[in-house]
């Protein structure tokens, strides 16, 4: 059977949900964490409405969806996150 | 990654919840999955104990799964070196031994010290970690750039090196425990709430859940910085305080660096996972109180700035996403362990700081040791918590973050 990948970042696929959900976890943050979908580049835009679809397709608990986003919204370089800190800072050492 | 016949870490209750138990553990972070499989483990063979761990949301939610996964045996304490060495030792063995991998790599820890003061401090400590057969040894900036060509030494004196020190990436850690104690028998419940203890005078002998109540003859804390929501239902006030703690990684790299670089002045740390990301954090006070779990675009500026300067080829690589945990700080960074003077059937093993990963295999494996055979007494006194009400404070300066 060919690979079905839902999470294009990190490359899961749709059998590692299945297997996911068999070995117990049924809330999306579990999911997430088992399979690491949704912690690649795109952080989660892109696969995590799916992957949410295919946990409720398959009995999971849907009540608490979606997974916590996480920060930045983008990708952004060290040098340009640098900047966001204020001259009068005193932890900045 | 997933062996199929041991995939098995149950994530919801499956089974009703049991009216009664021999042991009951509040939290099923790595403290509380550690101590029940080793109690299940040292037990074996004898009358099965009836032990119940109760998680309120999924494994790997509360700091067990929201850390750097660093350990080390590069302590300050004589108690944290020989714990410690015990510890890394296990986690080199827990792959083989729980059949998960667990992504561990001894790459070494990096302290660098800025200022002669700190430089004076390390060199005490890595001859104290000599005695007890660390290979920990201070090293000059020239060789500091040996191990990792890429940092700017301009600023730093000296670093203290132990090329034994490591990363393991923390959620397998946290399920191989999960799976290895249900397999022997241990009835874990996550999505089950402790609401309340249940007493009869001063004595714990139960817990009250989102579930129903479970009645036991001993009731363990292993709650980490929500330790201290649980004893107040019993009217006891611990010493220690949650306090949020930042960390971020980046887009993965080629691997290219070896140990896990600290800095001790800016509480800066920095490492390369097995996944090529830098995974680091870095000190910062100014937090709001209390269990939050929120992120900071602060934080991202403080590490960013630190990171950069100590690592300028850095600077354009980029940070994919940031998250927080609690520390459980105590007023004195060593932990709150064994039974409650106040409350007798209540049991704490909790306070670890920002270390209560790395310390967990062999806790989990001394506390089960102490509640079954009495052993470690020295130990459980030593970090009991009557040491706050009899003023007998302990130390431990080589705190990270
Ligand atoms: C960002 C960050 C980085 C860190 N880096 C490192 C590191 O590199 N190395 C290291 O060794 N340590 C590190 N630590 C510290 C380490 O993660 C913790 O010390 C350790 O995970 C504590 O484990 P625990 O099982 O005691 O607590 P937790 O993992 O927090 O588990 C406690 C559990 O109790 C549950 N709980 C709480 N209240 C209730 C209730 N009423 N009913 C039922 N369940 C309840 C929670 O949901 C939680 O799952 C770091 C921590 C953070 C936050």
């Amino acid at each position: 059977m060919s690979k079905i990948i839902v999470c294009r970042c990190e490359d899961v696929t749709l059998h590692e949900i299945d297997e996911a959900i068999e070995a117990g976890h049924k809330d999306l943050e579990s999911v997430k964490r088992f399979t690491g979908f949704g912690t690649g580049f795109c952080q989660g835009k892109q696969c995590v409405a799916l992957c949410a679809r295919l946990l409720a397709e398959r009995g999971g608990e849907v009540a608490t969806m979606p997974i916590t986003p996480r920060p930045p919204f983008h990708p952004v370089a060290i040098h340009a996150l640098a900047q966001l800190v204020r001259d009068d800072d005193e932890d900045a050492t | 990654m997933i062996d199929r016949e041991h995939a098995r870490p149950p994530a919801l209750p499956s089974a009703p919840l049991p009216e009664s138990a021999d042991v009951v553990i509040i939290g099923g972070g790595i403290m509380g999955l550690a101590t029940a499989w080793n109690l299940a483990r040292l037990h074996e063979g004898k009358t099965p104990l009836r032990i119940v761990v109760i998680e309120k949301g999924y494994l790997c939610g509360g700091a067990s799964g929201r850390n750097g996964g660093g350990v080390r045996a590069q302590w300050a304490s004589e108690t944290n070196i020989r714990l410690m060495k015990r510890s890394i030792a296990l986690c080199a063995d827990f792959a083989t031994r729980m059949r998960i991998n667990v992504w561990f790599r001894r790459g070494g820890y990096l302290f660098l010290a800025r200022t002669d003061e700190r430089a004076k401090q390390l060199a005490a400590s890595a001859e104290l970690q000599r005695e007890h057969g660390l290979p920990t040894r201070v090293i000059e900036p020239g060789e500091v750039k040996e191990i990792v060509p890429e940092l700017d030494v301009s600023r730093v004196v000296c670093a203290s090196w132990n090329p034994d020190d490591g990363v393991v990436f923390p959620w397998p850690f946290v399920w191989g425990y999960a799976r290895a104690a249900v397999s022997l028998g241990v009835s874990l419940h996550t999505h089950t709430a402790v609401e309340d203890l249940v007493t009869e005078g001063s004595r714990v002998v139960g817990v009250v859940t989102s579930r129903g109540v479970v009645r036991a003859p001993r009731v363990l804390v292993c709650a980490g910085a929500w330790s201290p929501t649980i004893t107040e239902k019993v009217g006891v006030t611990l010493p220690s305080k949650p306090h949020r703690h930042e960390i971020c990684s980046t887009e993965p790299l080629k691997p290219f660096l070896r140990p896990l670089v600290g800095d001790l002045q800016n509480g800066l740390y920095f490492s390369q996972s097995m996944r090529g990301e830098i995974v680091g954090g870095i000190s910062n006070e100014r937090v709001p109180e209390g269990l939050d779990q929120r992120s900071s675009a602060r934080f991202l500026g403080l590490y960013a700035k630190a990171l950069s300067e100590a690592m300028p080829i850095l600077g354009h690589v980029k940070i994919l996403r940031q998250w927080a945990g609690c520390y459980d700080l105590t007023p004195d960074g060593n932990p709150l362990c064994g039974e409650v003077d106040e409350a007798p059937g209540l049991f704490l093993m909790s306070g670890f700081m920002g270390h209560g990963f790395m310390i967990a295999p062999i806790m989990g494996e001394l506390f089960a040791k102490h509640l079954l055979f009495g052993e470690e007494r020295e130990l459980f006194d030593r970090w009991n918590l009557r040491r706050y009400r009899e003023g007998k404070l302990l130390s431990e300066s080589m705190i990270l973050g």
